[in-house]
């Protein structure tokens, strides 16, 4: 019963909504990164850099903007490296991922250090402050729903955007082509080079964002650990969408529903279940989900798969 | 300019690689130092001087490049057959709370007995959590990275509860850390905070070349990395090949969590380690998955990580410093590897 009441709160969707955000922005990156052929294990350092380059401007006096801004730009400096690693000069996919992982989230930590040597407290700034849509949030019962911050906008836009640009567009077709098939692509005259590479930078820009997301919304503040992991659940989120867009938005809702309600069951039942149990509860769910999944996923045909060109 | 793929690679060229990336990673990090206090190359020098410049520098060095060198061994193991385990973390740490269960007490044995026990706790810990990830790999199709990554954070909650809980020292103060090992279960000390882990990771490291090189397992164990499709045509059984392959990866990062807990810290707490398990990648790919240079890299990146520390306190950098040299050096190494693969040629 006590389940069914906290299902039907308006506090339990906006918190799920919140939750989702910055997995949305995480997942559709590393959907466009895998789309066009390149695994990017570096989304959880990306998204480290990009809630500290975020943050760190914002507190040194930048507008929000600015550093929503600031962070997609770092995002796509750190998928350029990697796609100038992986694409250029095919290196491992893997290996390489998790290199720009401990770099970036290592260079944000010390930078975090620099900035500040001896904060014990993070000092916190200004974040973004909900902005209720018109008539929507007006509605009786959901409406309070709509009252999110711009950001979390952002995602919902973002995911429609890419769908457009993935399924609609003749560059969104290249991006594709070059993950299903990068030697008929450049049959057509497509660089493959160029879109892999583009693709990635995109969509480590878009990992950037998911990073601001958490110190300039969800959070006022940066601190070390930041991420926590959520980097790699969107990469298993991203493989329980089958790669698709709209079944990214729907996995990542989903699992910040069962975060939300973890959270909420941790205040109702307390100190009955050690708080570590709810804590590991995400983490279980991607790998059931992965599990449950896996079989039925159409997984781009060239991913991880380097491209040379002249070589079959 | 093409790439072209060399027959052989010269072995100067493949020595040279780890020593150029190094090098070229420590040039790269010249901007980070310059935020610091003291010159650039006097920093390198107190850098130097820090990881091997005294007996009490170079047994700290030796003492952190010990859990490396198991960790590094896991890697190197899992990535030549090319399982991807980045999982050496959770790896380490359910070896370590192995060795705490076997270790604290109920089991009245002698050293001699007990600790070749808790090594083997501790290395089938490991073992069965990547098997489980191999398991899911083979059976289900599920990728291993996402999965044993994810497995970290699952083991670190499950040490954050067994310290906080059935298996705290109620004498730690209420500070969060697991019963002492017993005295029996504890390495004995070799020199400074140096433990017989050290010379049990070099056994090991020799045991993986062996089978690497003389024994039919390793053989195809390297066979599988380098073709799936060859080798199930071969007649390899290719999923035991892997099972094997993911216990003994596992359980080389899970003895790792046992030297470290019952040679150097002595009891299980959450920061048992600084991240070793994802060092250990850059160890593995330093050493290019040579089980002999996995010794040799563990100490030249423990080296680091000891001598960036001496040099962040006195030239007041953040101590991250070190892990973003380190980091830097798995790039660079990535690139030296390609260079001893191919040759350029301009045309």
């Amino acid at each position: 019963m006590e389940v069914l009441n906290l299902l039907l709160g308006v506090e339990f969707w906006i918190a799920t909504v919140r939750i989702a955000t910055p997995l949305i922005f995480g997942t559709i990156g590393e959907l466009l990164c895998e789309r066009a052929g390149v695994l990017n294990l570096g989304i959880e350092g990306i998204m480290t850099i990009g809630a500290l380059v975020g943050w760190a401007a914002v507190y040194q006096g930048a507008n929000l903007w600015m550093g929503v801004l600031l962070a997609a730009a770092v995002g796509c400096l750190f998928g350029g490296l990697h796609s100038v690693l992986t694409v250029y000069l095919g290196l491992s996919q893997h290996v390489t991922g998790i290199g720009i992982t401990l770099l970036s989230a290592n260079l944000a930590y010390f930078f975090y250090r620099v900035l500040l040597p001896n904060a014990t407290t993070p000092p916190k700034i200004q974040p973004f402050q909900p902005l209720p849509l018109p008539l929507l949030s007006d509605l009786p019962l959901i409406g309070s729903i709509f009252r999110q911050t711009a950001l979390t906008y952002l995602a919902f836009a973002i995911v429609l955007l890419v769908a457009y640009w993935l399924y609609r567009t003749p560059i969104g077709l290249a991006v594709r082509m070059v993950g299903e098939n990068p030697q008929a692509a450049e049959a057509q005259g497509i660089s493959v080079y160029a879109v892999r590479s583009g693709a990635v930078m995109v969509g480590s820009g878009l990992m950037g964002i998911a990073g601001a997301f958490l110190t300039l919304s969800a959070f006022d503040s940066f601190f070390i650990n930041l991420i926590n992991g959520r980097g790699w659940i969107c990469i298993a989120l991203v493989v329980f969408a089958s790669w698709q867009p709209f079944k990214a938005l729907l996995g990542a809702l989903l699992f910040a529903g069962f975060d939300a309600l973890q959270l909420r069951l941790q205040q109702e039942i307390g100190a009955a279940i050690p708080y570590q149990v709810f804590l590991m509860l995400p983490y279980v769910l991607s790998i059931i989900a992965l599990t449950v999944m896996s079989r039925r996923s159409g997984y781009p045909k060239a991913l991880m798969v380097p491209f040379r060109r002249g070589e079959r | 300019m093409m790439l072209e793929r060399r027959q052989q690679v010269p072995v100067w060229l493949a020595l040279l690689a780890p020593f150029s990336a190094i090098t070229f990673a420590l040039v790269l990090c010249i901007p980070l130092i310059a935020w610091g206090e003291t010159p650039v190359l006097q920093s390198y020098g107190m850098m130097m001087q820090g990881a091997i410049g005294s007996r009490f520098a170079l047994s700290e060095t030796l003492s952190r490049a010990t859990p490396l060198m198991y960790t590094g061994l896991a890697v190197a193991v899992a990535f030549q057959t090319k399982l991807w385990n980045i999982g050496a973390e959770g790896q380490f740490y359910l070896g370590a709370i192995a060795a705490t269960l076997v270790g604290t007490g109920w089991l009245p044995l002698p050293g001699w007995l007990l600790i070749p026990i808790v090594l083997l706790a501790g290395g089938m810990a490991g073992g069965l959590l990547l098997l489980l990830s191999a398991w899911l790999k083979i059976r289900i199709q599920v990728d291993e990275v996402v999965t044993t990554l994810l497995l970290n954070f699952i083991v670190l909650l499950l040490v954050s509860y067994l310290v906080e809980g059935s298996l705290k020292d109620p004498s730690a103060l209420g500070w969060p850390q697991a019963l002492p090992i017993i005295e029996a279960a504890t390495l004995p000390k070799l020199l400074g905070r140096m433990h017989w882990g050290l010379p049990i990771a070099i056994l090991c490291a020799i045991g993986v070349w062996v089978l690497n090189r003389q024994l039919i397992l390793g053989y195809r164990m390297r066979a599988i990395g380098l073709n799936l499709q060859a080798s199930r045509f071969a007649g390899i059984p290719v999923n035991g090949v892997i099972w094997l392959t993911a216990l003994l990866s596992g359980g080389l990062a899970g003895m790792g969590g046992v030297s470290e807990v019952a040679g150097l810290k002595g009891y299980l707490s959450l920061d048992l380690s600084p991240g070793f398990g994802y060092t250990g990648i850059i160890v593995a790919m330093l050493a290019q998955l040579h089980p002999i240079g996995v010794v040799f890299a563990a100490v030249f990146v423990a080296a680091i990580y000891v001598g960036a520390d001496a040099m962040s306190r006195a030239a007041n950098l953040p101590t991250y410093l070190a892990d973003v040299i380190v980091s830097m050096s798995l790039l660079c190494m990535l690139i030296s590897i390609l260079f001893t693969q191919y040759r350029w040629r301009w045309r």
